[in-house]
């Protein structure tokens, strides 16, 4: 077991609403959605058409640009609608679940017995590529791609977020399995970072590192920079470790499995608590016995980097949590609660609020005013306090706002995904939507380097 | 009220006046978007207000301190008691620097809403801070008409033309005090600007203040060294000076500020407490202030170390205590606009600031005090020592690509 490393810039941001260790059962119901807007960069080719009937397992669309991904339904029932949004373009692809759950039979054998191709077809096939990212860009892996390694992490640390030891507590098997096989499509190393003294330490046949310290800690991008970072023309890489349990699953019974267990958290659900679910359920039937306020924010994912949903929209694929929290649309006056109040009820990585001198323990209920308005770059040395990597943060952003390809090539561009910069969006005196710039700063570098 | 100022409304064209002062008064209802969901409480708003707020013990000391003078000169004796009739000194020096702080927030914040009226965008909270530090730098004499002229000259060439707040190369209030400096030099140094009434008085009533000199402990030291030393031996000079320079600027009273110089300078004692404010909240680097403090200090040393007139003999620690150095490192240099913005950047540049800034005031003799230069310098200089951290960093990363 190598050292810990232990990340101190970043931040924790105390939040009102976590999830109690206890599992609550959603049953599949109604109409699921499987969004090709959550595969960035994605442009799907349907094969099901509306009014199919279709399997657990059964693909609903592949990627047009690389055919062997394939998208399959989390559920068994019949294609209700394809929703088009502009040019046509596929927003949606709706289920209406039949609520038995019948799952397309793929023929398994042992683990030991695939060879690397068979392997990557078999999760090509089955959909659990979908799953798996890539850095640079972050964007669903090219399978044609040799990477140098793939990262794991089996802890979150953003806000709120579920803890995987109690998820998959009782499937260690299950992850164990799924390594196995990640680990023979793998030229190069399975990395599987954890906190010290985790359960998760005790996996074979993948290379351990131990991360602790302040979010994000547990991201990926963080631990692959202090790990071996990423180079241009390097690929790598990631997912997340439900998902390897799921392949595990796969590889025991031959049948996709959408559950997941997400954590439901945030200061407006009445008792977080982890939800036993279905990919692409309705977030309405997810929170409806949880949340009685009006004004709320439901947020699929966590509130760094997660999606904003309506109650009739549908949970991410990549979501292993939904997080609820009050809208701020309101006008604060400047001295009882808005830019010259006292403070106490705000949570500041900056020492003009007094958040620094309150005990550790005191949580807040934050909602989702900006706080300000949006301004040019004053303050310097703000976001580098929460960025753990050797890249100037502040200068790779405007390199991005800029469209400079040299300067965000020298800056470190392939290194990082628009979640690495999630604190420092939060923290930023400028209110800039800083995620966004390094999204369209990736976007232009997939469109000319890549 | 609102919609007769959003687009198409009755006043659209008041929108950014209208905008800035319901912001000023309610936090607006905006939203997050995109991205994280939550932001964190601080604005920009805030962090300038807190500047603004760390003046207010040199803005106080400044005011009294000027009415001092002022009563010390309508009396015609340098050597009053510091601390009696205080109330009267305050409101004598209220009389004189409320005026410019007027002026100075009336003429920039008109300019900024002009620039925001155009660009149709609110006021920019930069200006807050300017428009105070502006007259903290100004000799208690200037005339209003100068102070007016040189804020606007700062706003506009110093600042809008590069887009406003946040853009500017050069730090606003020193633009407005060089300005005036090269400009005006009459107004803005000799020995009859720091004490308000002194010159008029001077030219009509010269018998009267025979001996009395209103000059600046830099002043005083250039004309130390000049004839008050003359008549001992050649060996003796330059330490008699500073003798003499002692006696009469006493490190306490420099450092608590009782001596003559611009309205909001002399006192590194409430530079210090301002500074204390800065550094606590994360506003000023300390970075900044400490190596500004250390790069002064050790030229201030290295003068000691070659010695030979007053200037170069007077103790290092003197120089930090007098003139505007320490209300230069605290609230000048420590500007993160015009400042270098990566945290080896900052300790190069703070270093190079504070020890520009005592050769100049030491080594050239056409001007008694280099702080304001040595930092409008460093804001130059700064980008630069920023690129050299930036390609070091771009460097770090190429060479981890052939090694791999």
């Amino acid at each position: 077991m190598s050292n810990t490393i232990s990340i101190r810039k970043g931040l924790n941001i105390r939040l009102v609403g976590e999830a109690t260790k206890e599992i609550k059962e959603v049953p599949v119901s109604g109409t699921v959605g499987v969004s090709p807007i959550d595969f960035h960069g994605l442009t799907p080719k349907m094969v099901v058409k509306e009014g199919e009937t279709v399997l657990v397992g059964d693909v609903l669309f592949f990627d047009k640009k690389k055919e062997q991904i394939k998208f399959v339904s989390p559920v068994s029932g019949k294609v209700k609608e394809i929703v088009r949004g502009e040019k046509r373009r596929i927003m949606n692809v709706l289920i209406e679940a039949d609520g038995k759950q019948d799952a397309k039979k793929f023929t398994v054998k042992n683990v030991n017995d695939y060879s690397a191709e068979e392997m990557k077809s078999l999760l090509l096939e089955s959909g659990f590529w979908s799953s798996m990212k890539q850095r640079p860009l972050d964007i669903v892996a090219d399978p044609e791609n040799k990477a140098k390694g793939l990262y794991v992490s089996s802890f979150d640390s953003a806000p709120l977020a579920p803890d995987y030891e109690f998820v998959l507590n009782d499937e260690m098997e299950a992850v164990q399995k799924g390594f196995d096989a990640l680990s023979i499509i793998m030229d190069g190393k399975v990395h599987l970072s954890s906190k010290p003294s985790s359960s998760f330490t005790k996996i074979k046949g993948v290379t351990h590192h131990s991360f602790d310290g302040l979010h994000p800690a547990g991201n990926i991008g963080t631990q692959i920079h202090h790990i071996d970072p990423i180079n241009k023309g390097e690929f790598v890489w990631s997912i997340n470790i439900q998902e390897v349990a799921a392949i595990g699953k796969f590889l025991a019974s031959g049948c996709v499995d959408a559950s997941r267990k997400i954590a439901l958290t945030g200061s407006e659900v009445e008792s977080p608590a982890y939800l036993n679910v279905t990919r692409g359920t309705v977030m309405g039937s997810l929170v409806k016995d949880f949340v009685t306020g009006e004004n709320v924010r439901y947020i699929s994912g966590n509130v760094l980097t997660g999606d904003r949903k309506g109650l009739t929209e549908y949970l991410g694929h990549h979501h292993n949590q939904i997080s609820v929290i009050p809208e701020g649309d309101e006008y604060k006056f400047f001295l009882t609660s808005g830019w010259l109040g006292h403070g106490f009820d705000k949570f500041s990585n900056s020492r003009l609020f007094p958040t620094f001198l309150l005990p550790k323990s005191k949580k807040f209920r934050l909602d989702t005013n900006t706080n300000g308005e949006e301004r040019a770059f004053v303050v310097s040395g703000e976001l580098e306090r929460v960025f753990p990597f050797d890249i100037l943060p502040v200068q790779l952003t405007k390199a991005a706002i800029t469209n400079d390809i040299d300067g965000m090539e020298n800056l470190g561009i392939y290194e990082v995904a628009p979640e690495d910069f999630a604190l420092c969006e939060y923290v930023c005196t400028t209110k800039i939507n800083i995620q966004e710039k390094i999204r369209q700063g990736l976007d232009l570098i997939a469109s000319e380097c890549m | 009220m609102e919609p007769h100022f959003i687009k198409g409304g009755k006043y659209e064209k008041w929108n950014p006046l209208f905008e800035t002062l319901a912001t000023f008064a309610f936090t607006p209802k905006l939203v997050t978007t995109k991205g994280t969901h939550i932001r964190d409480g601080v604005d920009l708003k805030r962090t300038m207000f807190t500047v603004v707020i760390a003046l207010i013990p040199c803005l106080i000391f400044g005011i009294y301190n000027t009415g001092h003078w002022e009563m010390a000169v309508a009396e015609g004796n340098r050597d009053i008691p510091y601390f009696a009739e205080m109330g009267a000194k305050f409101l004598m020096g209220l009389t004189i620097v409320l005026p410019v702080v007027v002026v100075s927030y009336g003429v920039g914040l008109t300019i900024e809403f002009i620039f925001g009226m155009l660009r149709g965008h609110s006021l920019h909270e930069g200006f807050l801070v300017s428009g105070m530090l502006i007259p903290l730098t100004m000799p208690a004499d200037v005339p209003l008409w100068m102070v007016g002229l040189a804020t606007a000259f700062a706003v506009i060439i110093g600042k809008e033309i590069f887009g406003g707040t946040g853009m500017n190369v050069v730090n606003i209030a020193l633009t407005a005090r060089a300005f005036l400096f090269f400009a005006y030099p009459t107004s803005m140094s000799g020995d009859k600007v720091w004490m308000s009434g002194l010159g008029e008085k001077m030219n009509t009533n010269a018998a009267d203040l025979d001996g009395f000199s209103g000059a600046t402990a830099l002043g005083d030291l250039a004309s130390f060294m000049s004839d008050k030393a003359t008549v001992a031996g050649e060996a003796v000079q330059s330490n008699m000076a500073v003798q003499n320079f002692s006696n009469e600027y006493g490190a306490w009273e420099s450092f608590m500020g009782m001596i003559p110089g611009s309205i909001g300078e002399t006192s590194t004692m409430a530079c210090l407490i301002g500074g204390l404010l800065l550094v606590i909240t994360g506003v000023g680097s300390l970075r900044i202030i400490l190596s500004f403090f250390a790069g002064g200090f050790i030229m201030g040393l290295l003068l000691n170390a070659i010695g030979g007139n007053p200037y170069l003999d007077l103790p290092a620690f003197y120089h930090l205590i007098i003139g505007g150095f320490a209300f230069g490192a605290v609230f000048m240099a420590t500007d993160p606009v015009t400042a270098s913005q990566t945290a080896t950047g900052k300790i190069i540049y703070g270093f190079f600031g504070g020890f520009l800034a005592i050769m100049i005031r030491v080594l050239n003799p056409a001007y008694p005090e280099g702080v304001f230069l040595a930092i409008l310098f460093m804001n130059v200089m700064a980008p630069i020592i920023d690129h050299y951290i930036i390609q070091a960093n771009i460097n770090r990363r190429l060479k981890r690509l052939k090694t791999a």
